[in-house]
């Protein structure tokens, strides 16, 4: 059944005299060969025949392609007004045409595409309205959360110790590898490329401020945030959003236990205690990459960089990223698992959701970080 | 009547770990029947349909498929064997990004060029054969019951008219008038497309409504084929626990009644 022979073979014998027309397919008509045999029948002229015969007493095999396009020219020529026969088929031969005739009925492939510019207004309405709705049940899902915390304040009993505990240990201890390598690397590259500037002024003993401050106050604890909302964030809404899919959450709703308390809550205290520990580490690390090319490429001691380090940076320095760091633990963990409870209907809307729950929490973090820096610059520290 | 067996299982072990699923494993599809295949839960009903199908590979033994031995096959051969069968897999597998009509011609589109209004018509044919609406085309899966999927599923099993399709477990999951109309849609279409048909199933109802023969799976490897005549008279304790329990009896009711009827 090579592509040569389906060129050359001859697939339909056509015997005209004046207002018959008989028709012979031959070889086998399937689905592997429909877009040949589809050609030649597509030239047949329909125009003023009386009578049209299908002789299938030659036809090899049939399937349903064939069947239907048998049947298909068929209507055609009916439509132009001949009487069509079908002759010498086998009894499944038979049963195939009158089967494919129930599938004359056009379908269609796609949803109705409907017109692009009002699509385009429609789509741009239902983000927005969409992003509106998040805000606004985000804030619900906030309280939610605060509620639960709440209540298991009062009653600690209530906390999943184990869940939590694991957590921690995936969202926090797992990730120290990865966010203490990076943020060394940024520290070095920050001090390299600082200190080059700085060069130009002679300045170049301002380079450990330039890390300093950088890293105490803004660069450890972002770089922590959007690498633990990339990890954790999506991790979180993956696990919670095929655990909704399988219905596992409804089975928990439906034996008393609240995935609030069961689910969220283990999240979102381990990313509060975790955040602000990897914060810390990234800053470390930080001012270890900035130390190490102010050594290498300014010629500064070590000793020296740590003396520079304390007149530099004052205790807020470091202060002001702890302050923040909880605060973003909590966000990333609570977006994070809101995804997650959203997702529904098939295995795409996790990835949906996942992508939503990185985007939404990285924004989430700036913003917040940069309504801190306003706070903080006008309470003066 | 000599019977031509298209897919030829041989001496077949599968182990996962130091656990056996199969030892010796002898089985053979004969072309044109309706092969039903039943075993309690753990037998390996469904690693017995992946070995067949190439997603699981046996540790020992031999698969023939249409007259040749996997093993010797280069993958052109292999794809083309691929092209002759059709699975519908328990809950459907329909790729959830594609519509009912794009899952139907998802491996036409891969393996034919075939124009685009072709490609509808048959999509419209399979559609109506395996009993959908029309509307159910543009649909995707989520939108759609469990019975429409599998249906959705069969007719994307069917998309290049195979010789021979694999179901595993159609009638799991749907209600009894939906199993029995399921039944109906795959033996009128076993008659009608003359297909040779692999069912595992559970669904003693089915057994009785649509197969020619059974292969029971226990103790690592097929104990007994034959019909379900056969079957009902086999001493064996699990397949007389199988047959003659309550459900057993009941599907015994229901098929005479149906003959009365």
């Amino acid at each position: 059944m090579s592509d040569q022979a389906t060129a050359s073979q001859t697939w339909l014998e056509v015997s005209d005299d004046a207002a018959s027309l008989v028709l012979r397919p031959l070889g086998d008509w399937v689905v592997s060969h429909a877009a040949v045999i589809d050609q030649l029948l597509n030239h047949l002229d329909t125009r003023g025949r009386r009578a049209v015969t299908f002789d299938l007493s030659h036809l090899g095999k049939l399937d349903t392609a064939g069947a239907w396009l048998i049947y298909r020219t068929g209507r055609t020529f009916e439509r132009a007004g001949a009487k069509v026969t079908i002759a010498g088929a086998t009894g499944p031969q038979a049963t195939l045409l009158n089967a494919v005739a129930k599938g004359d009925r056009p379908v269609r492939v796609e949803p109705h595409p409907g017109n692009i510019f009002t699509n385009l207004i429609v789509r741009m309405g239902h983000a927005l309205e969409e992003a509106g709705q998040t805000v606004l049940s985000l804030v619900g899902f906030f309280g939610l959360v605060l509620e639960t915390l709440g209540k298991t304040l009062v009653n600690p009993r209530r906390l999943r110790v184990t869940s939590t505990v694991y957590h921690m240990e995936q969202t926090g201890l797992n990730a120290v590898p990865i966010v203490a390598l990076i943020t060394f690397l940024i520290g070095a590259v920050m001090a390299y490329q600082g200190g080059d500037q700085l060069k130009k002024f002679g300045a170049e003993v301002f380079t450990v401020n330039l890390v300093a401050a950088g890293f105490l106050r803004e660069m450890g604890i972002l770089l922590t945030a959007i690498m633990v909302a990339g990890r954790s964030g999506s991790a979180f809404t993956a696990q919670i959003g095929s655990m909704k899919l399988r219905e596992e959450i409804d089975a928990m709703r439906t034996l008393g236990l609240d995935p609030m308390e069961v689910l969220v809550l283990p999240r979102v205290i381990a990313l509060i205690i975790m955040v602000p520990i990897l914060g810390f580490i990234a800053a470390m690390m930080g001012l270890m990459g900035g130390g190490l090319v102010v050594w290498l490429d300014l010629g500064m001691s070590p000793q020296m960089y740590i003396e520079r380090l304390y007149s530099a940076a004052d205790f807020w320095d470091g202060a002001v990223a702890f302050i923040k760091a909880p605060v973003f633990g909590l966000m990333i963990a609570m977006i994070g698992c809101y995804e997650g409870l959203k997702v529904e209907g098939s295995a795409e809307s996790v990835g949906q959701r996942t992508t939503a729950s990185v985007v939404e929490s990285i924004f989430t973090v700036i913003v917040i970080d940069a309504v801190f820096s306003i706070l903080f610059v006008n309470i003066g520290i | 009547m000599e019977r031509e067996a298209i897919i030829e299982v041989r001496g077949v072990r599968n182990q996962f770990g130091s656990q056996v699923i199969h030892d010796q494993l002898d089985l053979d599809i004969y072309r044109g029947e309706v092969l039903g295949i039943v075993g309690g839960s753990g037998t390996g009903k469904s690693v017995l349909l992946r070995t067949i199908l190439g997603l699981n590979k046996p540790a020992a033994g031999r698969i023939g498929l249409f007259g040749k031995a996997r093993s010797d096959m280069t993958s052109a051969e292999e794809r083309a064997v691929e092209r002759r069968w059709g699975v519908l897999f328990q809950d459907g597998a329909l790729f959830s990004s594609l519509t009912v009509a794009q899952n139907i011609q998802v491996a036409l589109k891969e393996h034919l060029h075939l124009p685009q209004y072709l490609l509808d018509e048959i999509a419209a044919v399979k559609i109506a054969l395996v009993g959908l609406p029309v509307e159910a085309g543009p649909k995707f899966p989520s939108e759609l019951s469990g019975g429409m999927r599998k249906r959705a599923g069969l007719a994307r099993a069917l998309a290049l008219d195979p010789e021979i399709v694999f179901l595993d477990e159609p009638t799991a999951g749907l209600d009894p008038i939906g199993a029995a109309a399921f039944d109906d849609l795959i033996k009128n279409l076993q008659e009608t497309l003359g297909l040779t048909v692999f069912m595992v199933t559970h669904d003693l109802d089915s057994l009785y409504a649509i197969c020619n023969r059974i292969a029971v799976l226990a103790e690592k490897r097929v104990l007994v084929t034959g019909t379900i005549d056969e079957m009902t008279r086999q001493d064996h304790p699990w397949i007389k626990e199988y047959f003659h329990g309550p459900r057993g009896r009941a599907a015994v009711a229901a098929k005479t009644r149906n003959a009365v009827a």
